[in-house]
């Protein structure tokens, strides 16, 4: 595809809503372990989509994939209408489980990671990323360590790296699963908000049903290896008010028991 | 690091640190007791059992030999120092150029790695000489011995320890748009660093042994020169005067590298705290 061609495909993708990744018929095997198995999927611009599964279900993979960081081993998955690897990996920001923090960098600087890439001096990506800090509650916070931050703290500065990174889509793989269930709930209010100020395309790989409701607009359940949809969930609960009074609303009950029934079979 | 002697550094009934002395005594006591002993017991069995003084003088005569002989003994060291200093800094140089060249080619790691380890099979007593014969009655065959001996866990290490990155991270700084060289200066140095240093130690004490392989097999100076005049004469006191120099420059080399390495390092130490 030239790159006219993929201009005019992006601008028709924000114009009318078509989908901005493209996911068809995607398999993957590691040797001779099938890991995936046909994922059919489409997602328009700044829709949140949670990839909930059981462990090993390829979710993780699928998320390499979409990044270009895996080669699938059949199929065809593009990002604003880009398929090939090294396309895809210009258009993604990934955020991994692990807040892999760089222990000799200051908070600050761990944010800037990005933006040094892109070629800018240290001094000047530290202006750029000053600001952020404040609007995502960690001012006072951007010369302290790694090591001197609690875990959802270090979570926080995970994310904004990847925010920095200025990329239309984010991958999320299991951004809290280490953190304990208060501090997860914490990081879901803080991650809705922040996304509600910087609208991205978002794939969060989650293992909790709850979290997938609260964050996205579609849920797709995948089955146990080798992973397939087994169905896809539109979410459309108001997320007004607090948590409290979300989780408990009889939508979002429902929705929970659907997504749960399917993860069994 | 200092981890083993954390706790006691603390008093543990108050919560406060202890005062600089205290931990200093905590740190270094044990050993210095045991020299101290050492020391002590050899003094005493020499005299009891009459050992004569070319055989093994006590600590008393080696440390008489200091004044008797200091201008000798000093001009000596002067020559020694310069060797293994200069050979030390070639050695750390070319160690890490090396080790970051082997890293990033996997061309010339594959070319290099193989021969790299094949050299430090031929022992350097039997290259000495040759170096001698090649280069002359000078410092510049010294140079090459001491660097030959360091460089080598230097290159070591630094592989390996550039190559000990968690590939997440690689991953993830590929998708921030990372070069190959942005992921090498940003993550794969840092994290090799520690590595380096403990290579770079090991080297340290390597150094002055190398100095005085090089200076045995030809020179008219230096420490191993004033040890190869002194043993034929029975000279004992003097070459154990000229053996506690050679300790003592090795160990103010490994003391400096553990010097450059706290201070290159300084989130290892924050880590340690944080935790």
């Amino acid at each position: 595809m030239t790159a006219s061609n993929a201009a005019r495909t992006r601008a028709n993708a924000k114009a009318h809503g078509e989908p901005w990744i493209e996911i068809d018929g995607v398999a993957h095997a590691f040797g001779q372990v099938r890991a995936l198995d046909r994922i059919d999927l489409s997602l328009e611009q700044h829709v949140r989509l949670a990839l909930v599964g059981p462990s090993g279900c390829g979710k993780s993979t699928l998320l390499s994939i979409i990044a270009g960081l895996t080669e699938q081993s059949a199929g065809v998955v593009s990002v604003g209408g880009v398929s090939d690897a090294r396309g895809r990996l210009a258009r993604c920001a990934l955020m991994p489980q692990k807040d892999l923090l760089l222990p000799w960098r200051t908070a600050l600087d761990n944010a800037c990671l990005a933006l040094e890439n892109k070629g800018l001096k240290r001094a000047e990506a530290r202006h750029r990323a000053r600001p952020l800090f404040e609007r995502f509650g960690l001012a006072q916070f951007e010369e302290q360590f790694p090591a001197q931050l609690s875990g959802g703290m270090r979570q926080r500065v995970a994310f904004l790296r990847t925010l920095m990174a200025e990329k239309e889509v984010l991958l999320l793989d299991e951004p809290f699963g280490a953190l304990d269930s208060i501090t997860r709930g914490q990081m879901q209010d803080w991650l809705a908000d922040a996304l509600k100020q910087e609208p991205r395309t978002i794939v969060l790989v989650t293992h909790d049903v709850e979290e997938a409701l609260m964050l996205c607009d579609r849920v797709a359940v995948l089955s146990a290896r080798p992973g397939r949809i087994v169905s896809i969930i539109d979410v459309t609960i108001p997320r007004v008010g607090h948590r409290r009074a979300i989780v408990t609303t009889p939508e979002f009950v429902r929705l929970r028991e659907q997504a749960l029934e399917a993860l069994e079979c | 690091m200092l981890t083993d002697t954390e706790p006691a550094a603390y008093d543990l009934t108050t919560h406060r640190q202890r005062p600089l002395i205290a931990r200093w005594g905590i740190a270094y006591g044990p050993a210095l007791l045991i020299v101290g002993a050492f020391i002590g017991l050899w003094e005493l069995l020499v005299r009891a059992l009459n050992v004569p003084d070319y055989l093994l003088p006590t600590p008393s005569a080696v440390a008489r030999d200091f004044s008797t002989d200091h201008g000798v003994l000093l001009s000596a060291t002067w020559v020694t120092l310069e060797e293994v200093l200069f050979g030390f800094g070639i050695a750390f140089a070319a160690g890490l150029a090396l080790a970051i060249a082997l890293h990033l080619s996997s061309i010339l790691r594959r070319a290099l790695y193989p021969i790299l380890i094949a050299s430090q099979t031929i022992p350097i007593v039997v290259l000495a000489p040759i170096l001698v014969i090649l280069m002359g009655y000078n410092i510049k065959p010294k140079l090459v011995i001491v660097a030959l001996i360091c460089f080598f866990p230097i290159v070591v290490n630094g592989v390996d320890g550039f190559r000990s990155v968690d590939p997440e991270f690689v991953r993830m700084m590929r998708t921030l748009d990372a070069s190959r060289l942005s992921i090498f200066r940003r993550i794969e140095f840092p994290t090799g660093l520690p590595l380096i240093f403990s290579g770079t130690r090991i080297a340290a004490t390597y150094a002055a042994i190398g100095a005085i392989f090089g200076e045995w097999s030809g020179s008219t100076s230096g420490l191993g020169y004033v040890m190869l005049q002194a043993t034929p004469n029975l000279e004992t006191a003097r070459v154990l005067a000229a053996v506690v120099i050679l300790s003592a420059i090795s160990l103010l080399l490994f003391l400096a590298v553990s010097l450059v390495e706290r201070m290159t390092i300084p989130w290892a130490r924050i880590q340690q705290e944080g935790a």
